[in-house]
């Protein structure tokens, strides 16, 4: 006679939290009044009324949650700068934030949701390849606008996306070039198996052949993998100067603490990583990758002004123990850049903001960033850095200026069948 | 007596007709964002049900559906990623150091042809498993172990073989279907249209199925199944069956998965995702067919729901969700009605009982 009744209890209970949710209710149980309400919000274009709503959409759960939460609140905390000097074109911005949850096809799905939905005059989102690639389709569709914050490996350039991490030539390219003037020219691959590892060692193998360095070994292991012993055993009878590493995630905790057991010195063997910054170090572990090396466009002790006040409001707003980091960054001044262009074009239009865009500039933490209108990619300073004992990266490099983004590398002979092979 | 049994009858098929036509009009009352979502959770509720066939009747638990659900995917995927390429190779070979497209993928240039292996891959992936594992009489938890095992290692392989099926990121971008593109808002309706329809008939058919004879099989070789074998049943050659079926819509709930979502990648086809589909037809109510569809719905709109309106924390409620229900409604939500219409039932019984008091 009890249970019965308590199953009542629940289920109006779980009604009571499904209606909780009515802000977004949901298609499942077809409300009509509701949904009238949900369309007649639609028609309302971003532009009208007192704020402007821009979509946050980072996976906040799953694995890429580590990493992905920290951009989500530097994107925030440009909102509230924004904010607190009087919002874009008078009005308050207003962050739709959304989870990812470390699924491809959520991106798209939320995306969607933001774009269709929230009618958003932006999205700033995305952190794996796999997320951007399933959000390009969404966001041209709708004809949207995303501002994607990490360096990736090129060979992409949709008209509604900026890329506001550094392309290839802005990290990886100059970072070939330094090792083989500085490290030696014997060169190990070890990357992580999919498409950024895979894209950028076939532009590594094709610049170390036209400049006369020499490919030992090639290696990829699946995401989140952990065994490096085998891994390991190769490095040490091929005895590379580099090894040249873009794994991803966890797997970048296992590498460098194995090697290390395995006594290999950055002496012996520098490992430059492409996908290892201040964030990750936290996890990694200071003591396993002092001395190893990192191309960025940014570091935490970068040495400028406005870094100088980026990191202390990011600290005031997410603790002492927060650091900053490139995407971190590029999250950051991509929220600027956007104001910047709206302001500039007087509008939240899509095709108007985009003309305003080309040739804008700003003075982001990591130095001046513009944007480049051929290819809606900005200009970025490279530098390298060794990692401290202290778990920050000092600058042991960087490039006189900011470099030109060059995401089909066609500024470079020895890329030419690569570029044409990779750009349909 | 009689006359209780038709009533019964027409009053679940009037509910049905009506669920159906709300289901069919809904692209007059719901956004096009909503719609979409709609037609994917109906897509789940397609798999759903063959699910609820092989657990909810027959008893065998697969944690495996994932792959079968990943295999129509993929199927309507390539041949998708092939139209929009027209004819080209996809981005991911290029980069992974293909020249030319791999023998496996050249079938999939003619939809035809996709679609209808996006039903027999699966069905004939389940049916070469079943009838390996059922003939040698391995049931209960060592069949769910291994199809655990099974979604394990043709993840890996679909991961792993990064120059065929694009690794972890999966397929997307695609633009037309028979040269119709495929992100209209017409479009899409259609393909909703598609779903709805494909459900009912699914719905319908496997509601047949069950109500009679052979249905009555399956339940005793859930129940007992050394009875039914002493009886004269074949067990292993029923369950062989349900579960290749169950796999074939499995496929098809695949296929129109893709062709509303317009990507699929193998953290949709995994071990979690995999559970999360037996979840469904648990919440709903197994060996029901209706409760599966409303889990299904019920489920993945609540975590629409949830993720929309408090992303931090949106897992816990889900969480919460789970617990709650397999601790207090062991047979689902459905369970609950029935457990209604009992105590009615034995509320009457007792009146008459009252009244034959009286009379004598």
């Amino acid at each position: 006679m009890r249970k019965p009744f308590i199953a009542f209890v629940l289920l109006g209970l779980f009604l009571c939290v499904l209606a909780a949710c009515s802000a977004s209710e949901n298609a499942a149980n077809a409300n009509e009044p509701e949904e009238t309400d949900n369309e007649s919000t639609e028609d309302t274009s971003t532009d009208n009324g007192d704020t402007i709503k821009v979509g946050i959409l980072h996976s906040l759960s799953g694995t890429m949650a580590i990493s992905e939460t920290s951009v989500q609140q530097a994107e925030l905390l440009a909102i509230e700068e924004i904010n607190e000097n009087g919002g874009v074109l008078g009005k308050q911005l207003e962050p739709v934030v959304e989870d990812g949850a470390s699924d491809w096809p959520t991106f798209a799905e939320k995306a969607g949701k933001l774009l269709e939905q929230d009618q958003v005059a932006a999205i700033f989102g995305g952190w794996t390849s796999a997320s951007r690639k399933a959000m390009l389709p969404v966001v041209e569709e709708n004809n949207g606008l995303l501002f994607y914050p990490v360096q990736y490996e090129g060979m992409e350039s949709s008209p509604n996306i900026f890329y506001t991490g550094a392309a290839p030539n802005q990290q990886i390219v100059p970072a070939v070039n330094w090792l083989l003037e500085n490290k030696g020219d014997s060169f190990f691959l070890l990357g992580s198996d999919y498409v950024f590892p895979r894209t950028a060692n076939a532009a590594i193998k094709a610049q170390l052949e036209a400049k006369g360095g020499e490919l030992v070994g090639e290696e990829y292991t699946p995401l989140g993998h952990t065994d490096y012993n085998t891994v390991i055993a190769k490095i040490r009878s091929e005895q590379p100067e580099v090894i040249f590493n873009t794994l991803n995630g966890d797997s970048n905790v296992a590498f460098f603490k194995q090697l290390s057991d395995a006594g290999i010195t950055p002496e012996d063997t520098t490992v430059l990583s492409v996908s290892v910054a201040e964030e990750e170090i936290k996890g990694i572990g200071a003591e396993v990758i002092e001395g190893h090396l990192t191309s960025w466009n940014y570091y935490q002790t970068t040495d400028t002004s406005e870094n100088e006040a980026f990191v202390e409001n990011y600290k005031a707003a997410y603790g002492d123990d927060a650091v900053t980091a490139d995407p971190i960054e590029a999250g950051y001044f991509g929220v600027h850049l956007w104001a910047k262009a709206v302001e500039k074009a007087g509008t939240t239009d899509v095709e108007a903001v985009k003309e305003a865009a080309k040739g804008i500039s700003y003075d982001a933490p990591n130095g001046t960033v513009t944007i480049d209108g051929d290819n809606q990619h900005v200009y970025k300073t490279v530098r390298i850095g060794e990692v401290q004992s202290d778990g920050m990266i000092e600058q042991v490099w960087q490039s006189e200026e900011p470099i030109k983004p060059d995401p089909f590398l066609e500024g470079y002979d020895w890329a030419n069948e690569l570029s044409e092979s990779l750009a349909e | 007596m009689q006359s209780t049994i038709i009533q019964k009858l027409l009053g679940h098929r009037i509910i049905f007709s009506i669920l159906f036509i709300l289901l069919l009009t809904a692209p007059l009352y719901l956004s096009d964002f909503r719609l979409n979502l709609l037609g994917k959770f109906l897509a789940f509720a397609i798999l759903a049900i063959g699910l609820d066939l092989l657990w909810g009747y027959t008893g065998v638990l697969s944690l495996g559906h994932g792959i079968f659900f990943g295999l129509g995917a993929y199927c309507m995927a390539m041949y998708l990623k092939l139209e929009a390429n027209a004819g080209g190779l996809p981005d991911f070979m290029t980069w992974s150091g293909m020249s030319e497209l791999p023998l496996i993928w050249l079938p999939f240039q003619y939809p035809i042809v996709a679609i209808i292996l996006g039903v027999l891959f699966p069905a004939f992936l389940a049916f070469v498993l079943g009838s390996l594992t059922f003939r040698n009489r391995i049931s209960g938890v060592y069949f769910t172990i291994l199809s655990q095992a099974l979604v394990l290692v043709l993840v890996t392989l679909f991961v792993g073989a990064q120059n065929l099926t694009g690794g972890t990121s999966g397929l997307t971008n695609f633009e037309t279907l028979f040269g119709i593109p495929m992100n209209e808002a017409s479009t899409q309706t259609m393909f909703y249209i598609i779903t709805v329809v494909v459900l009912a008939a699914i719905f319908l058919g496997c509601r047949r199925l069950v109500n009679g004879r052979f249905g009555n099989v399956l339940i005793g070789i859930r129940d007992g199944e050394n009875r039914m074998r002493f009886l004269g049943y074949n067990p292993s050659a029923y369950k062989t069956f349900i579960y290749t079926l169950s796999a074939a819509i499995a496929g098809m709930a695949g296929m129109l998965f893709v062709l509303q979502v317009g990507i699929i990648s193998p953290t949709m086809i995994g071990i979690i995702p995999s559970i999360e589909m037996v979840l469904w037809v648990a919440l709903g109510g197994r060996g029901t067919i209706i409760g599966p569809v409303i889990g299904a719905v019920l489920v993945n709109a609540a975590k629409t729901g949830f993720s929309e309106s408090y992303p931090d924390i949106w897992t816990y409620f889900l969480g919460l969700l789970f617990v709650l229900v397999v601790v207090f409604l062991p047979k689902g939500l459905t369970g609950l009605f029935e457990t209604w219409k009992a105590r009615r039932k034995s509320q009457n019984v007792g009146k008459h009982v009252d009244v034959a008091k009286s009379y004598r």
